[in-house]
This record gives structure tokens, sequence and C-alpha cells, in this order.
């Protein structure tokens, strides 16, 4: 039971630290933009699918550096030719502009790659358990724990001590004051998409190498993560850690006594926290609500 | 001009009664240019719901983006009312439009305060909530495999009874009636002082806030209502299909909904619906030409946004007035 629990908690932190790169990405765009971005799941998978091609021309850990950085630089293009329009209109048309592109990247990657399944193939010593005790640690599993700690880590550190980083936080107080500072906003949120949709690519070559790839499989991951940004308060990064890591947890346990609701039940969490605390726990009052 | 028809008036007049006509004589029309009659019913079902959705998003000003829960727990509802309670299509319509108007009603209180982006996330993300109970729960709802069971009951009338089970035509005027009669309900509320006051929320909502007005109140009022409408199409359409399916509860029916209004105009009373006509067919016939049919609808999506965001009817208007 104990190792059953253990086993449980673990994968609800490694579901957790995923949760929390995709949602962090998100979260950076709606902070700074305000925009939802549907197609967040769509660039996850255009990051997992860049891997796989590009995996027996680099290796593992020159796919794992190399489609992150494509797929952000996709995402800028993106961002420039078709997101950039609707920047400062009602929020309705950035949703149903990211939605269509959700479709036209799911379609398009199915187009290129085909509907079947496909395996990230990941470095022999990464996929051995460490211990027949605990024979459900992988390698890998500590490595994509262990990515995500450095890359959220490197990530606060950035927008707390560059002048960039400084000026996306401020932008996502108050962004026309940050503009009337002198502050280039258009070049700035474009940095800001390319960072978010960078995490995206990242956690789409780490979910691979664990689950395989398949073209549906950001839809599945798109929910949590809005969830985790409720949750944790918008407009809070830290919260959409916070968040990320709970909801990871707590379908982790769920998993353990009641299987089926370990999906519902990060629902439960997310409406217990809007009736307590509506702005999430540790979202500001006032912050884009 | 004047006179008791103004050209205005006599204008909205011509264009309510060619609206009525053609959807009067749609069994007679349809055939001939090769459309089928439960593509009508099945638009018409569709387009109630995303004038439904309009309800609040065009003349409210409030983004919901998880009506396909309401819309789905209709259907559900009235699915399971017709399987297990009794086989008769007005309660079960009714089953349907309370469940899912009183759901949505609960969970508007607890939004209200919401505005914006944040409204639309945790409405997507509560309407995610149905989507999985729908695909979860086998036992009831039948899971991944839908609501099977069931059928649309033939309508009595005291003197006649109308078999709409078998008789397409006659389904396809028991689904217009039922329209007419929301559509002419949410007419009257939006002419209503309740429904100018959505529209004043709507352009200004810190000064309606300012002229006394309890805005938390009229959305959550307006929201419910719209949840009601929706609730109720939703009803019509696992009639429509005698099945109900989770992906009617699914976000991305939701989207449908609320592309249809764009595309149409949210900010015109029928442009949902011209909007559902629209959608419906194209989404009927690419699916039919092409299996990346997705990709296509997704264009749809990407081009309204950047070209047509006012929509087809909102598009005309302004040449008009041009």
């Amino acid at each position: 039971m104990t190792q059953l629990l253990l086993f449980d908690i673990t994968n609800g932190l490694i579901i957790g630290a995923f949760y929390v790169l995709m949602a962090l990405g998100l979260s950076l765009i709606l902070n700074l933009s305000n925009v939802i971005n549907f197609a967040h799941g769509g660039f996850l998978v255009i990051g997992g699918y860049l891997a796989y091609t590009l995996l027996p021309y680099l290796g593992f850990w020159g796919a794992l550096i190399a489609a992150p950085f494509l797929t952000a630089i996709i995402g800028l293009a993106v961002e420039r030719v078709l997101i950039s329009r609707v920047y400062g209109r009602d929020p309705l048309y950035s949703l149903l502009l990211t939605f269509g592109l959700a479709f036209i990247i799911e379609d398009g990657v199915r187009y290129i790659w085909g509907a079947q399944g496909k395996p990230v193939g990941i470095p022999e010593f990464l996929s051995r358990s460490l211990s027949g005790e605990l024979f459900f640690i992988t390698g890998y599993r500590l490595f994509m724990v262990a990515t995500a700690t450095t890359i959220v880590t490197l990530l606060f550190v950035l927008l707390r001590y560059t002048r960039i980083g400084i000026r996306i936080r401020a932008g996502t107080l108050d962004l026309e004051t940050v503009a009337g500072l002198g502050v280039n906003v258009r070049a700035l949120r474009s940095l800001n998409f390319a960072v978010g949709i960078f995490l995206a690519g990242l956690s789409g070559v780490l979910a691979g190498g664990q689950l395989g790839l398949e073209p549906t499989m950001g839809d599945g991951l798109l929910m949590p993560s809005f969830i985790a940004i409720i949750v944790g308060g918008v407009g809070s990064l830290a919260g959409t850690v916070l968040g990320g890591l709970l909801i990871g947890v707590a379908s982790g346990l769920t998993a353990v006594f009641y299987p089926s609701a370990s999906e519902a039940v990060i629902y439960v969490l997310m409406a217990v926290v809007l009736l307590i605390r509506p702005r999430g726990l540790l979202g500001e009052e006032g912050m884009l609500t | 001009m004047s006179g008791p028809f103004g050209t205005e008036q006599l204008r909205r007049l011509t264009t309510l009664g060619a609206i009525w006509l053609v959807l009067l004589l749609a069994p007679l029309w349809m055939p001939p240019l090769g459309l089928y009659t439960a593509l009508g019913t099945r638009v018409l079902v569709l387009g109630l719901a995303a004038m439904s959705l309009n309800f609040l998003l065009g003349f409210t000003g409030v983004l919901s983006f998880g009506h396909a829960a309401w819309f789905g727990l209709g259907a559900y509802a009235t699915g399971m009312c017709l399987k297990w309670f009794a086989a008769s299509t007005p309660l079960g319509l009714l089953a349907g439009m309370l469940v899912g108007g009183v759901a949505g009603g609960l969970l508007g209180a607890l939004l209200v305060r919401r505005r914006g982006v944040y409204f639309a996330m945790v409405t997507i993300a509560f309407g995610q909530v149905f989507y999985y109970i729908a695909f979860q729960w086998l036992s009831v709802t039948g899971g991944d495999d839908g609501l099977r069971g069931f059928e649309r009951q033939p309508i009595h009338l005291g003197v006649a009874t109308i078999d709409i089970l078998n008789n397409a035509t006659a389904f396809y005027y028991f689904v217009l009636v039922c329209f007419a009669l929301t559509a002419a309900v949410m007419g009257f509320i939006l002419r209503s002082p309740f429904g100018r006051t959505m529209v004043a929320i709507r352009e200004n909502e810190r000064r309606a806030r300012f002229l006394g007005i309890p805005v938390e109140l009229h959305i959550w009022i307006a929201f419910t209502l719209s949840c009601f409408f929706t609730a109720f199409a939703g009803g019509l359409y696992a009639l429509v299909n005698n099945f109900a399916d989770p992906r009617l509860l699914h976000y991305s029916q939701s989207g449908d909904f609320v592309i249809m209004a764009v595309l149409g105009g949210m900010r015109t009373f029928w442009g949902p619906l011209l909007g559902a006509v629209v959608f419906v067919v194209l989404q009927d016939y690419v699916s039919s030409v092409t299996v990346n049919w997705q990709f296509f609808i997704g264009l749809l999506f990407v081009l309204v946004v950047l070209f047509f965001p006012r929509g087809l009817l909102g598009f005309l208007q302004q040449r008009r007035r041009a």
C-alpha cells in the first residue's frame, strides 16, 4: 500500500511538473497579451513531432534542445502574422483565432506525420528503473522532473533579474505605462509569446519520451493547464506553479482510491477554490477579472 | 418618412416576413436543391442554440465559452427522461430545459463577478466537467458510445396525433414551432426594459453601475435565461438524432456555437441563425469531400476573425449605412 501510495504521489508530481510547464507558457501569454492560447496544446504536439523527426540526425539530446527552439520560431511566426492582429480587440477574437489554429495544427500534424502514434526514443540509461524496490521511478522520470524544475527556476530568475523579465512582469500589471516609458511592447509581446511556446515545445518533447506521440495529445493537457492557472490565480506565475503541482498530486492521489474520478477531481478542486477564494490561491484582486 | 410605416419599419417587417417564409417553405425548396429536410431541422436547432448563446454574448457582452455544457445537458436530460420516465416528447423537452437551465443558473451564480477572458476560461473549464461525467459514467450515460435507446414520441393534440418520428416534414414543423416560440420569447425579452439594460451593460458597464443598475444580477439573469434556451435547443437536438453524444458537451462544440454567432453577426438577432446555416452546410460539405475537414473548419475560424469580425449581417448593415 505504501508503495502504491508512493507510486501515485510520484506519478502525480511528474504529471504536475508537466502541467506546470504547459500552464506557465499559457500563463505568460495570458498575463501580458490577454490571449488564451487554445493552440498551446498544438504547439506541444509540434515540439514532440519535430523532436521525432530530428532524432535520427541529432540524437536525443540534440533534439531535446533543437525542437523547442524550432517550435518557438514557428510560434513567433504565427504570433507575428496572425495573433498580433487581434491584440487589443475583444478577447473573443483571440479565443476564436487560436481555437481555429488548434484545429489547423492538429490536422496539419496528422497530414504530415500520420495519424498513428510515434515513439520518441530515449537514451538507454534513462529508461532503466533506479531500483527493484522503487521499480516505477525510471531515470527518465527523474530527468523530466529535473528538467522541468531547472527550466522553471531559470524562467523565474530571468523574470526577476533581467531587464526584459522585469519589463514582462511590469507589462502584466500595466502595459500602458510600460509602453509610455518607451518600451517596445510589440517586440516584448512577441518575445514573451515565443518563450511561452518554447515551454510548450519542451513539454512536447518530454511527453513524447514518456508516452509517445499522437496528433491529439495536446488536447488532454490543455484543460488541466487552464485549471492550474485558475486554481493558482490568474496573473500570478508562482500561483500557476502551485496550481499545476496541486492538481497533479490531487489527481495522482485520487487514482489510488477511485481511479475513474482522477480526472474529475481537478475540476472539483477548481470549484472549491473558486468558491472559497474566487481570485485563485495566489491571485491578486482585480487582475484580469 | 412619416406615417404608420416608416421605411425602417417597413424594411424590418419585410425582412421578418422573408425569414419566416423561407423557414416555413423549407421542406418545399430544400429537396430540389439536393438538400434533405433533416439537414434543415438540424440547422434550425443548432441555429437556435447559437441564438441562445448570442442572447448573452452579443447582447450582454459576456463571453461564455462553455455553452456546449448546457446544450449537452439538455440533450442528455431529454434522452433520459424519454428512456426511463415517460414516453412523452414535451415532458422530455421540459426536463432537458430545466436540468440544463438550473445547472447553468447555479454555476452562473458562482461566476457573475468574473469578466472577459477569465469568464471564458472558467466557463470552458466547468463545461468540461459535464463532458467528463458523460464520458466516464458508463452505466448512466453510455460513456463514449453515447446515450441510446430512446425515440421521439408522437405529439398528441387532443383531436389529432402528429407522427414526428417517421414523418421528417412533420418533425421539421414541430421544431419550427419550438424555434418560433423560443425566438419570440427571446425577442420579447430583448425589447423589454430588461433587454435594453442588458445592452446598456454591454456598452458601458461602469456607467450602468453608476446609474444604479444591479449589474451582477442582470448578468446572472441573462446568463441563466441563455442557459435555459440553450438547454431547450439541446433537448431538441436529442430528438433530432434520437441519440445524445458526449461530444455535444465538449468545448469544441461551444467553439462551434460561438463561431456561428460571430460568422452570422453577433450584434444582430438573426445573425447566429444565418451563421448556423453557413457553418453546418459548409461542415457537411467539407467533411464529405476530404478527411482533413478539421483543417478547413480551423481555417474558417481564422478567416472569420481576420476578415469578417462583424459577421455576414454586420457586414451588410455596414454597407447599407455607408
